[in-house]
């Protein structure tokens, strides 16, 4: 077993194009990573570099205490779960999984008890005699998976596994492999673009953009406290939501000319200081007007089953709430939501960046 | 979506496959018709008069030893440019399909050798490798070879062979290309990380997945040899020295024109007509089922 450290890795692609712009990241020994945002983050490239499927432009990448820039990917001690399953179509089930150990070398008989094993434990077991083109995407899947664990690597590495399967059978894999990497303990670096997967799947979570980091935490944390606005409309669905807003006084805000109370601000803002004020869907309720409340305008509403999103405008802006169904009349126009002042989220019009206590 | 057209009567249909009809009617069935009838006949002299002698063309064509011979050189001819056209391609494209400088126009100039006229790729050939005008040919002599594909069959099969294969080389080898292209980048990243170097992955990854190609090439490629290298056999050595370079093709000319029996030589054509008719059912059958996976 291993940990990943990446210092300042860089990728850059002919052309001078930055697909990764110096990325530094530690992983622990055992833990679930999730790197997530969306598509030409630089996710996937970083994946490939720690696969060695990539070269690494500048910086290093460490398995354990080496230094793998160097070395070929089969020589890197990793597994990696493809998109496309990249499943061998010419080779049995039983052969997709046995292929990696042959080419080391490994004795017949363990090989054979290596496939078994991991046949058993993703329950692919009548199908090692199947050629690929006969299994369903999920038991494809399943195999790719197999073909990972049988070699018993340091590292897996997964890019964006599930999303060729269907909504339903993405949420069962999800678990599974939530599960299969609890009870191996092998340290994973998992790529997506779905911010659901990577919010159930991780230990850590990586929310990257334009081939950085935006925020490094766990899930909660993350979810929690964004530290950056990209990161605060990336992760939560539906997104939070952002108003336009300017700094009242100490611990409070004003949202076209509607006062709200904010626990985390950060102190010495002049008031007058034009600020980003974001709300999730999830965190503000159907109130009484009050010290802390805004008026809306509601537009439509969509249901969802168990909770209802109404759509409309607060202060001229765009706005969504999210409630449970019931909680507040369909039919409603005018909308007056209470907020906790713990739940207010600030960010600088400018940098993007969190105007939290420091 | 529907993909089939609805007609409402007879007339657009019939005008629609009447060209395409005619063609076929003409230029295939008409003189296939024609040789299978004069493979039954003997002809005068003179071309002034036949009978009809049912199947003692074919007999006699099966006890000459010409024949046989052509045979064996149409195997040996066949089975070289083969193995070679599809060597040579399968390499070329395997380099081609890496992301090297300036690999648009290797491409480009692989596939020029296809638009050759076969007549003109053998005199191209043939000069080049004369024993006393041709650059290649005469340094070699220079340098202590006896080479004379003039005089000798060995040095004549050779110059075919390259002549052959470098022309049908660009056919083999976009094949080959598009086959390459159409193999996942993954499942070869797969196999890279599983640990196969790069020879073994070609063998065990890339090799099998490219047998579908390999199998229609193969047979493409027999078929080529077999009638279309005619231009270059007859540029190149006439059929000789000394029957050397005969292949089955050749001799159907060689015996109609030259020799002037036209019954042997339809007798010989409508073999041919039936090896054609095997490897085109061969192929059908394999082929459109996919051999491999």
């Amino acid at each position: 077993m291993a940990g990943v450290t990446l210092d300042t890795v860089r990728k850059i692609y002919a052309g001078n194009v930055e697909a990764v712009k110096g990325v530094s990241l530690a992983i622990d020994d055992g833990s679930f990573c999730v790197l997530v945002g969306p598509s030409g983050c630089g996710k996937s490239t970083l994946l490939r570099m720690i696969a060695g499927l990539e070269t690494i432009s500048d910086g290093s990448v460490k398995i354990g205490d080496r230094v793998v820039n160097q070395i070929e990917p089969a020589d890197r001690d990793i597994a990696m779960v493809f998109q496309n399953y990249a499943l061998y179509p010419h080779m049995t089930v039983y052969d997709n999984m046995a292929y990696g150990l042959r080419n080391r070398g490994t004795p017949k008989d363990e090989i054979e008890k290596r496939v078994k094993e991991a046949a058993r434990i993703l329950a692919i077991e009548p199908f090692l005699a199947r050629k690929p083109r006969q299994l369903s995407g999920g038991q494809r899947q399943r195999v790719a998976m197999g073909r990972a664990i049988v070699r018993k690597p340091q590292v897996f590495l997964f890019d964006e596994p599930l999303s060729n399967l269907d909504a339903k059978l993405r949420v069962q894999m999800r678990v599974e492999i939530k599960r299969l990497q609890k009870a191996l303990g092998v340290t994973s670096i998992y790529v997506t673009h779905d911010q659901v997967e990577a919010m159930t799947l991780s230990d850590k979570l990586v929310v990257m953009s334009g081939g950085q980091i935006e925020q490094v935490g766990s899930p909660a944390e993350v979810y929690r406290r964004p530290e950056t606005r990209f990161v605060a409309t990336f992760i939560g669905s539906p997104p939070m939501n952002i108003l336009p807003g300017t700094v009242e006084g100490p611990g409070r805000v004003s949202v076209g000319g509607q006062s709200i109370a904010v626990t985390d601000i950060r102190e010495g803002l002049t008031p007058g200081t034009a600020v980003e004020v974001g709300l999730r869907p999830e965190d503000v309720q159907a109130g009484a007007a009050g010290a802390s409340s805004l008026a809306m305008d509601v537009d439509f509403v969509e249901e969802l089953g168990a909770t209802q999103l109404f759509h409309g405008k607060v202060a001229g802006a765009d706005f969504v709430v999210q409630a449970s169904t019931g909680q507040i009349a369909a039919d409603i126009r005018k909308l007056t939501l209470s907020v906790d002042p713990a739940n207010v989220h600030l960010f600088d019009p400018q940098t993007t960046k969190r105007l939290g206590r420091v | 979506m529907e993909k089939r057209a609805h007609f409402s009567g007879w007339t657009l249909p019939l005008l629609l496959i009447l060209p395409q009809m005619a063609i076929t009617v003409i230029f295939f069935y008409l003189p296939a018709s024609q040789a299978i009838w004069q493979s039954f006949l003997r002809e005068d002299a003179f071309g002034l008069a036949s009978e009809f002698v049912g199947l003692e063309n074919y007999a006699a064509l099966f006890e000459q030893p010409e024949y046989y011979r052509a045979m064996i050189t149409t195997v040996i001819f066949s089975t070289l440019v083969a193995f070679f056209s599809l060597a040579v391609a399968l390499l070329l494209a395997t380099q081609a399909d890496k992301n090297i400088r300036g690999g648009h126009a290797f491409k480009t100039l692989l596939i020029w050798p296809y638009a050759v006229a076969p007549a003109i790729a053998g005199v191209l050939w043939m000069f080049m490798f004369h024993p006393t005008l041709g650059t290649l040919g005469r340094p070699l002599n220079v340098m202590g070879f006896n080479w004379n594909p003039m005089l000798d069959g060995t040095d004549a099969m050779i110059l075919l062979v390259l002549s052959a294969t470098w022309k049908h080389v660009s056919y083999n080898f976009l094949f080959f290309l598009a086959g390459l292209q159409a193999i996942p980048k993954s499942v070869i990243e797969a196999g890279a990380i599983d640990g196969a170097g790069p020879v073994r992955r070609f063998w065990t990854i890339v090799f099998p997945l490219l047998s579908p190609t390999t199998f229609f090439l193969l047979v493409v490629t027999i078929v080529y040899v077999f009638f279309e290298t005619f231009g270059i056999i007859d540029a190149v050595t006439g059929g000789g020295p000394a029957g050397q370079t005969t292949t089955l093709v050749y001799k159907v000319y060689a015996d109609g024109r030259s020799g002037g029996d036209l019954g042997l030589s339809a007798a010989q054509s409508v073999i041919l007509m039936v090896i054609v008719i095997a490897l085109t059912a061969i192929q059908f059958r394999y082929v459109e089922r996919k051999v491999q996976y």
